[in-house]
């Protein structure tokens, strides 16, 4: 637990060094703000003291900035060979995984933590049903979880971090749009079985209020397959 | 720490990039690694280090498989690879703090541990620079820095003074014979002067087998064969004195390289020295002898004899 620690503080480190970490939290406020208070179907538009809109505005920027966040996780490190160096200290390659998950995931908390001043804002507005707003970052948190699994699988098949940012996108993009329309278009048990594959329904119905074991299940399911994947692909070397 | 290795094999595709190679190393010992590029050098050291898998045979490290799970080998093992591969955009001490806390080092020593990398390595006027704003040597210092931090048993250099200036090259040598004395140095180098300098014994391979093991003296012997002396004599003829020297028993063949000087290549016959006889021989006339120099077999020789194809 400590050598994940270890890794997941450099990888939270490294982020804050470069930049990215301050680009992201920028962009990540700035994109989920625009659409919650100021464009479209906003909070104002709707007319109620809720943040339905900010939660599904901000699934859809996880979306495109979690990819962002992982690509150059492990695809940097196998390009440059800090990768060698990494796994020849006295760490697993799960650990690698695990903290490199780990590091990621913090830097999504502080973005969403960083969202707070628009729950207060609209708990001063109106009555905010508490419940619904933390199921609601929940939900966010699991789908993060998700896609963060998937883009550290992308980044360790590559030593390009474009492809691996396409790769997690391309995978991302069944979950989030492609299974729910052949949900719609199918009927019966193709049709049922999409709808279980969709992630958007999952996250709908955590984030509605409704904390049903099928979706806890759904998420930890594709994340702890992301992982998984992830390690498999860094433990190829020993063969090839 | 002792290492091990047994019948080490390793493919890749249809090529045998590691070939049935077996040797020890010892605590206290300092083994060069030589082969020409490609030979199996770097795939070795990194199968020693864990980095990817054995295929056949085993590597032992302190009486236990690398293999089994429970060996926490790694442990013991600093590691400076090829290339030197380096988190570019982190600080010096902050990245010597990630290493010493990845390999265990307890926490309340890990300060006093960078203190002394840092002093030992020559990094103190650099030391909150980052990384990617070093030159090539200061980097290579790092690299030396983090595989010593938590003060291993065994050291794995792969080409650990390439990008040095000569007298950092002096000084990590002296550093290397230093360590060498208490700890398992493995290093693989192109500069074979560095070989003669550093290692107590050398280890030559070429794709993918051992070619040479032992002591720069003994191969040196092995590939040497007979005693061939350089001679000058003066106060005679060339040929007078070509006649004389090819009459000793001990010489098998006498060539006359300079005759404006008298300079001649004696080679004497197996197992015998001549020395003495081309003494007494210019005693014996009352030449003068000016010169007696025995030509060694210098390590390029060895290598290129037993690497080219």
């Amino acid at each position: 637990m400590h050598t994940i620690w270890t890794i997941a503080k450099r990888e939270l480190a490294t982020f804050f060094d470069s930049l990215i970490a301050y680009i992201i939290l920028v962009l990540f406020l700035g994109f989920s703000g625009f659409f919650t208070w100021l464009y479209g179907n906003d909070v104002f538009l709707v007319g109620q003291a809720n943040l339905r809109v900010f939660f599904n505005i901000a699934s859809w920027s996880l979306f495109f900035f979690i990819p962002a966040i992982t690509m150059k996780m492990l695809a940097e490190e196998r390009k440059t060979g800090t990768l060698e160096l990494l796994l020849t200290k006295s760490v697993s390659d799960r650990q690698v995984i695990l903290g490199k998950f780990l590091g990621s995931i913090l830097l999504v908390c502080i973005a969403l933590a960083a969202t707070l001043p628009y729950v207060i804002t609209v708990s001063n507005i109106g009555n905010l049903d508490n419940g619904g707003t933390i199921c609601g970052y929940l939900g966010l948190l699991l789908l993060s979880m998700a896609y963060t699994a998937i883009g550290i699988f992308a980044s360790s098949i590559t030593t390009n971090q474009i492809v691996a940012f396409m790769t997690t996108l391309f995978i991302g993009l069944f979950f989030h749009i492609i299974f729910g329309v052949l949900a719609h278009n199918f009927t019966g048990s193709l049709g049922q079985f999409f709808d279980t594959l969709d992630l958007q329904s999952h996250f709908e119905s955590v984030s509605r209020g409704v904390l049903d074991s099928k979706d806890l299940v759904y998420f930890f399911s594709i994340t702890v397959l992301g992982l998984y994947l992830g390690e498999w692909s860094l433990s190829k070397r020993h063969i090839s | 720490m002792d290492i091990q290795i047994e019948k080490l094999t390793k493919t890749y595709g249809p090529q045998k990039a590691v070939n049935d190679i077996s040797f020890d190393v010892k605590t206290g010992e300092v083994l060069g690694f030589l082969g020409p590029n490609g030979a199996g050098k770097s795939t070795t050291m990194k199968m020693i280090t864990g980095y990817i898998g054995i295929e056949k045979g085993d590597i032992r490290i302190g009486g236990k498989s690398v293999t089994d799970p429970e060996s926490n080998f790694k442990q013991h093992i600093g590691y400076l690879p090829e290339n030197n591969p380096l988190y570019l955009d982190m600080p010096i001490i902050d990245y010597l703090e990630f290493c010493a806390a990845l390999q265990g080092v307890e926490k309340a020593n890990i300060k006093d541990r960078i203190r002394e990398m840092i002093g030992l390595c020559g990094l103190n006027r650099e030391k909150h620079k980052k990384i990617g704003e070093l030159s090539k040597g200061y980097r290579q210092r790092v690299g030396l820095a983090q595989a010593m931090i938590h003060d291993p048993e065994i050291l794995i250099l792969d080409e650990p003074t390439t990008g040095l200036d000569p007298n950092q090259i002096i000084e990590i040598r002296k550093l290397i014979r230093d360590l060498g004395k208490e700890k398992t140095v493995i290093l693989s180098t192109h500069i074979l002067p560095e070989v003669e300098a550093t290692c107590d014994r050398i280890l030559i391979i070429n794709r993918g087998s051992i070619v040479a093991n032992g002591t720069p003296e003994t191969l040196r012997k092995q590939a040497q064969g007979n005693e061939v002396l350089k001679v000058r004599i003066e106060d005679a003829k060339a040929e007078t004195i070509a006649k004389a020297l090819s009459d000793l028993d001990t010489v098998q063949d006498v060539d006359l390289i300079e005759r404006e000087e008298n300079l001649f290549e004696v080679q004497s016959i197996a197992q015998q020295s001549s020395k003495r006889n081309i003494f007494k021989l210019c005693v014996d006339k009352k030449w003068v002898l000016t010169e007696l120099t025995p030509l060694e077999t210098k390590l390029e020789d060895i290598f290129r004899n037993l690497t080219v194809n």
